[in-house]
Order: structure tokens, then C-alpha cells, then sequence
């Protein structure tokens, strides 16, 4: 079942269109990774979704009704440009956030303080945003946007500004609230992330879909029939067969033969290969999100 | 209600502000004393120089006892020439010497005070105006006038009483005014007005500004409309304003209360006149007595409520009339600075006002004070100057109207322009570009 669906929405801003035409799926209790270069749309996308702007044609349906001015609440955002107002104390700025998303003062204090235990950050409740480090906010951040316990969360590049440890812990965060029913749209440039974590992507590039799908059903989609291998030869070297193109061969030093190949036929390949030696190792290559985003992009662009 | 919560902690974290506190609890303090102590420090500075003691060297011969022993100088007449006089003096013997020249044919017409230090203006002046009252004098005598009657027809005073009629419920009613008092009111109650709007006005632009920098702006955005953060900030810092007013007016009461005890007299404004009247002579303490009477009944004439009402009024729709017109400005900046080229043009109104405002003093019911009381972008000022000599009903509550209907339109805009403006960033944003936005 499909938690939030978007159809046919479009958006210009005078003669610019910013949006156009997108539909999208996202079923309920997965994580969906919304990738594009900069400018491709993304944050109009999510700004429609939040209902901070209003689409110029299309629906935005959650939970299969279309969208209310209460849904705010069952909605989590963390932006992509995030700050807090520096002035003010962490504990104090977190329930007033909390309290907007329309929690009770006294239920927000309880499972905020809650969180801080988690995120090992009870000594910084009274402190002042300003005396904290970036990556210090950022957690308070992630805290604020998920503290009204949303059924969809978007994070916009959550990982920026977060050292490795961190982005570990954040990612366990994420799959723990999946797990715990949420809903999760993802947006970033971070292809690594995308692949980890995602279930399903949208491929976004000038306002335009460009792909959307499973993840490991683009990487099959996508594959390039790449094969490597490592052959231990039986004498001296070995004869290729014909018929498959060779992109790289070379020796290791320890006697073996690793081989990247392309090919049509790995079956007839693979056969051919076991008269000229041992096989040590077979393995296919599968794209990476970020040579298929790369190849996209540029196709894309190139095509216009 | 969304709308209560913002308004809570923008009110909150400005009157927890250290420097709330310290500007509320300054300001009568301040203000006080710019008040009385110039006039008490003058009172008291000849005391603090100590009596001084000049020698009179007068080759005339006409001035012998003439000059007046006050309480910081004396006189003496000691017969040595001048050329002694001066080493006295640069012994230190005598504070200074006054040389008056012997003249031939007529009476004498200059003098020369030496000395080492420099001399007060109240002894120069006393000096001088004793010599002009001895000659006066002398020459009547040689003209064989009696200076007596001189003295009497010239201490002839007129008081001139305005008193404007007006009827009220259907019976004659004659108010005595002070057209001064009334033109002082007013220019004080209009600087008070304006600068009370520009400091809140900008209040609100630093606070639209502020959650731009942040960047808590899209955080704040997808939990609220921008229309309820937008009026949030505006009445949360209203409130700031009439907190701070409020507790202006309480203080000054407790500060007069607590001055007329320590005092002794039943009132500290005419105590303080007195005392500045003092330098001068006895007669015109009485003289001064009465006109601090008069302004008393004109003080007690003027309907101080239905002032301090229509300033609250006029406070409250200016403020919010120019402070949706600074949130929208300042929506589509990226920093303060960004701001001015907004500002200006936006506060010009108010500005021509304050320029216009001895103008509409003095003429409160000429045709360019009622129309400038009138239109919404003047009229706080405007209105603030024309209030102590009184105005219809009719003509405040129409422009009154005309403030809060203009108030809702430019509130309604001002959120168009808002709701775009907090998100655009990176741009140096036109008049033409805003504009624009008011049809997104």
C-alpha cells in the first residue's frame, strides 16, 4: 500500500517550470530516496508535500486522502538549510518547536528529555543554541523533526554537516523508525547513503522524472553484463576465447589472472575459461547508484 | 492556537532580554534627570567655586556702593590704583578687579573686569546690569525725573487669557488654554509616537531578518502558515511595546510620588521653575508663581485619559500599520544591511509628518494638519500633535477607521509578500521583484 502518492503535479514560477508533470509512489514503512542535481526540483517537490507551496495542477494524496492543513503534524521535515534561533536555550527552543508541530508543553518536555538520554545530550539542555557545535545542532535538529512521532518524515541531506560516527548513529535512527512504521522520504546527492538505505528512488532532473523504481531493480535494469574474474592459468598464460569484449587483464604477482569482461553470453564464457586454468573467482558488476545518476544526468542534459 | 504559542516566546524572550529591563528602569531615571538637574546643578555651581571677591577701582567716582552683594560675590571698594589692584590679584588677594575708566564729558560707557580665572556669566551679567541701572539712574536725575515712577511704569505686566469657547452636550463651555503648553504636549507626544514606531517596527525587521539568517525559517514553516509567524512577531512585540509603556507610565508615577514627598511640595514641575527662577530677582518669583498657576489650570483643563488613550490607539494601528510594511520589506532581504534600501522610502511618511509637525502645532485645525491626520501613513503623528488642544470625536474616530482599515489591506499584502519572501535567499531583491510575488 501506497502511504503517500503524488500525481500529475506541476508547478512554474512565471515563465520557469519547475515541476513538471511527476508522479510518484511511496509505500508505506520504506525508505524513498528522491536524487537530482542541484536545481532539478527536489525542494519544490518537498516544500508541495509540506504545504509551504501550493501545486499549480496535480495531487498530493497521503495516507490515499488528499492533503489537510492538519497533516503538518503527522509530518516530520528536516530541511535541507536547518539553523535554530541562536539566542535562545536548547531545551526551551525544542519544546516551542515541538509545541508548534501541536504537542502539549508538558508531553513535548517528557519525551524530549527522553531523546537527550539517547543522543547523549542532557548537559546541553540549558545551554544556549550558540555555545553548541554544528554537528551538536544537528542533532537537536533531528531530534525536533521526529519528536511528534511523524507517520511521514522527509529529510532533505540529513548526513551534511555530521561526522562519520555520527551519520552511523543517524542512520540506525532512520531504519529504526522505518522499522517503527514511519514512511521516509530521502533527498540527497549522497549516492552511497542511497544505496544503503532506500528501498525505492526517483530519479529527478530538471523538473523532469527521469527513472523511477526499487533500487536493485534499476541496478539490474542498468547492469552492463560486466563480469570479473580471477583465473589461476594451468600453463604458462591463457588464450582468450573470442566473442567478449576484454576491458581490462592483468596479473596479480601471485600467479592468478584477473579479467573484467563484457559479455553476452557469461555462460559460454565462463565454460571456455575452465579449459584454460583454475577459477578462483566469478562476480558480476553491477552499476553503482552514483555512475547511473552520473550517466543520466549528463545524458539528460546533453539531450536538451 | 499556533498563533498564541509564537506569540509567547516572541514576547518572552524580549522582556527576559537584559536589556529590556535596563532600558524600561533607565529611560524615567534618565528622562528625570535631563529634567531638574540642569537647573539644580545651576543653582549650585556658584556655590561649589566658593564666594569670590571683587575689587571695584572706580576713576569716576559714580559707582561707589552701587554694586550688589549676592550670595557668590562681593564687593569692596579699596583706594589704590589699578596697577596695585592687578598684583592683588595676581597674588591672589582679591578673585578680581573691576576698572571703570574715568571719563571727561560723559558718563561712562565701558569698564574691565580682571582677573585670573574665568568669571561666571551670572556675576559679568550682574555686574553689568547694576552698572546700566546706576547710570539709568543718574540721568534721570539729571533730567529731573523722579526714577521712582520710571521704576513703577516700567514694572507694568500684562497676562494675556485665551479662552476657547466649546460646547459640549448642548452647554457652552469656555476652556482656558496655554497654547505653549499644549504645542509642547503635543511635539512630545508625536516624537514619543514616532520614535516608539520605528523601534518596534525594526524590532519586527530584525526578527523576520533573524529567522532568515538562521535558517530556522523552513523549520518554523512547515508547522506554521506564514501568515500566523508573521502576525505572531507583530503582535508579540505590540505587546513588548505596551508592557514597556505601561511600565514607563508606572514608573514616572512612583518616581513623581516618591520626588513630591522627598521634596515637600505638593508639586515637583513648579518647585523645579521656581528654582531656576531664583537667579533672577524676588519680583519675578512671584511673576513666575502665576504663570505656573495658570499652566496648572490649563494642565488641569487638558483630558489627560482620552490623551493617553488615543496614544495607545494611534500607537497600536501605526505600529502595525508600518510593522507589516517592515516584515514584508524585510522578508525579501537576506541581512540588515539589505533592509535600508526599503526603509527609507517606507518611512516617509512618518518622517514628513515630524517635518510638518510645527506647523500642524501651530495651526491644529488648518486644512494640512486635518488631512494629515487623516491619511493612515501620517496620521499617528498627526493626530498625536492636534489632541492636546482637543479634536471632534467624529474627526478622530473617522481617522481612527481609516488606520485600521488601511492596517488589514496592508496586512493582507504585506503576508503575500512574506509568504515568498522568507524562502528566497541569494537575491538582491527589486521593488519590481516584490511586486511580483503579491500575484504568486
Amino acid at each position: 500500500m501506497n502511504y503517500l502518492e503524488i500525481k500529475n503535479v506541476s508547478k512554474s514560477y512565471g515563465a520557469k517550470k519547475v515541476l513538471d508533470d511527476i508522479s510518484i509512489s511511496v509505500p508505506q514503512q520504506s525508505i524513498y530516496g528522491l536524487l537530482g542535481p542541484n536545481g532539478a526540483g527536489k525542494t519544490t517537490l518537498i516544500r508541495i508535500i509540506n504545504q509551504i507551496t501550493m501545486p499549480d495542477t496535480g495531487q498530493v494524496l497521503l495516507d490515499g486522502k488528499p492533503l489537510s492543513p492538519n497533516d503538518v503534524e503527522i509530518i516530520g521535515y528536516l530541511p535541507e538549510e536547518r539553523g535554530l534561533y541562536k539566542k535562545m536555550k536548547v531545551g526551551e527552543q525544542a519544546v516551542y518547536l515541538a509545541q508548534l508541530k501541536g504537542m502539549d508543553r508538558k508531553e513535548a518536555d517528557r519525551k524530549l528529555r527522553h531523546w537527550f538520554v539517547k543522543f547523549g545530550i542532557t548537559e546541553w539542555w540549558d545551554k544556549k543554541v550558540e555555545e553548541l557545535s554544528k554537528g551538536m545542532q544537528q542533532k537537536v535538529q533531528f531530534i525536533v523533526t521526529v519528536i511528534h512521532e511523524p507517520k511521514l518524515i522527509i529529510f532533505d541531506e540529513p548526513f551534511s554537516g555530521f561526522d562519520p560516527v555520527n551519520v552511523n548513529l543517524l542512520k540506525n535512527e532512520i531504519l529504526e523508525l522505518r522499522d517503527n512504521g514511519a514512511t521516509i522520504l530521502f533527498s540527497t546527492h549522497n549516492m552511497a547513503s542511497v544505496e544503503e538505505l532506500c528501498d525505492n528512488i526517483m530519479l529527478i532532473n530538471k523538473g523532469v522524472k527521469v527513472l523511477e523504481g526499487k533500487v536493485c531493480d534499476i541496478k539490474q535494469q542498468y547492469k552492463s553484463h560486466t563480469y570479473e574474474m580471477a583465473v589461476r592459468p594451468s600453463v604458462g598464460g591463457i588464450k582468450m576465447p573470442e566473442g567478449h569484449a576484454i576491458l581490462a587483464m592483468d596479473n596479480d604477482g601471485n600467479g592468478n589472472i584477473h579479467i573484467t569482461v563484457q559479455s553476452e553470453n557469461p555462460n559460454a564464457l565462463v565454460r571456455d575459461i575452465l579449459d584454460e586454468g583454475e577459477l578462483i573467482s566469478y562476480n558480476e558488476i553491477l552499476p553503482s547508484m552514483n555512475d547511473i545518476f552520473i550517466n543520466l544526468v549528463t545524458k539528460n542534459s546533453s539531450n536538451s | 492556537m499556533k498563533i498564541g504559542i509564537i506569540i509567547q516566546r516572541e514576547y518572552l524572550t524580549r522582556v527576559k532580554k537584559k536589556s529590556f529591563l535596563i532600558i524600561t528602569f533607565l529611560t524615567p531615571i534618565l528622562f528625570a534627570a535631563l529634567m531638574f538637574l540642569p537647573s539644580v546643578l545651576m543653582l549650585n555651581s556658584e556655590k561649589l567655586e566658593g564666594k569670590k571677591v571683587i575689587a571695584v577701582c572706580d576713576e569716576s567716582g559714580m559707582f561707589k556702593g552701587r554694586f550688589e552683594d549676592t550670595d557668590a560675590n562681593s564687593f569692596i571698594y579699596p583706594d589704590q590704583d589699578i596697577h596695585d589692584l592687578k598684583a592683588l590679584v595676581k597674588e591672589g588677594i582679591y578673585d578680581g578687579v573691576l576698572y571703570i575708566p574715568a571719563t571727561q564729558f560723559s558718563v561712562p560707557s565701558d569698564a574691565e573686569l580682571y582677573s585670573r580665572e574665568p568669571m561666571p556669566v551670572t556675576l559679568t551679567s550682574h555686574i553689568r546690569s547694576n552698572m546700566e541701572e546706576t547710570i539709568e539712574h543718574q540721568k534721570l536725575l539729571a533730567s529731573g525725573i523722579d526714577p521712582d515712577i520710571v521704576k513703577s511704569a516700567m514694572a507694568t505686566t500684562i497676562t494675556l487669557q485665551t479662552v476657547r469657547m466649546d460646547e459640549v452636550n448642548g452647554e457652552e463651555v469656555e476652556k482656558k488654554s496655554f497654547g505653549e503648553f499644549e504645542m509642547i504636549l503635543g511635539l512630545f507626544l508625536a516624537m514619543l509616537i514616532y520614535f516608539a514606531i520605528f523601534l518596534f517596527g525594526s524590532q519586527v525587521m530584525r526578527g523576520v531578518i533573524e529567522e532568515k539568517t538562521n535558517r530556522i525559517i523552513e523549520v518554523l514553516i512547515c508547522s506554521v502558515k506564514p501568515f500566523e509567524l508573521m502576525m505572531g512577531k507583530i503582535i508579540g512585540i505590540a505587546l513588548v511595546g505596551l508592557t514597556q509603556f505601561v511600565l514607563w507610565i508606572v514608573l514616572s508615577l512612583g518616581i513623581y510620588t516618591v520626588a513630591t514627598m522627598a521634596a515637600g511640595t505638593p508639586d515637583l514641575l513648579s518647585n523645579g521653575t521656581v528654582m531656576s527662577e531664583q537667579i533672577v530677582d524676588a519680583q519675578q518669583i512671584t511673576e513666575g508663581d502665576e504663570i505656573i498657576k495658570e499652566v496648572m489650570d490649563v494642565v488641569q483643563s487638558i483630558n489627560f485619559s482620552a490623551i493617553l488613550w488615543s496614544f495607545l490607539l494611534y500607537f497600536i494601528g501605526g505600529y502595525l500599520l508600518y510593522a507589516a510594511m517592515f516584515a514584508a520589506t524585510s522578508s525579501a532581504c537576506d541581512n540588515e544591511t539589505d533592509t535600508q534600501q526599503f526603509t527609507l522610502p517606507i518611512s516617509a511618511p512618518l518622517i514628513i509628518a515630524i517635518v510638518c509637525s510645527t506647523a500642524i502645532a501651530n495651526a491644529p485645525n488648518s486644512g494640512l494638519s486635518v488631512w494629515l491626520s487623516m491619511i493612515p501613513f501620517t496620521s499617528p503623528v498627526a493626530m498625536m500633535l492636534r489632541i492636546p488642544y482637543g479634536v471632534p470625536y467624529w474627526q478622530v474616530g473617522l481617522s481612527l477607521a481609516i488606520l485600521v482599515l488601511t492596517f488589514i489591506v496592508f496586512t493582507w499584502l504585506a503576508a503575500k509578500i512574506y509568504r515568498t519572501g522568507i524562502l528566497m535567499y541569494g537575491k538582491k531583491t527589486s521593488w519590481k521583484e516584490i511586486l511580483k510575488w503579491l500575484r504568486y
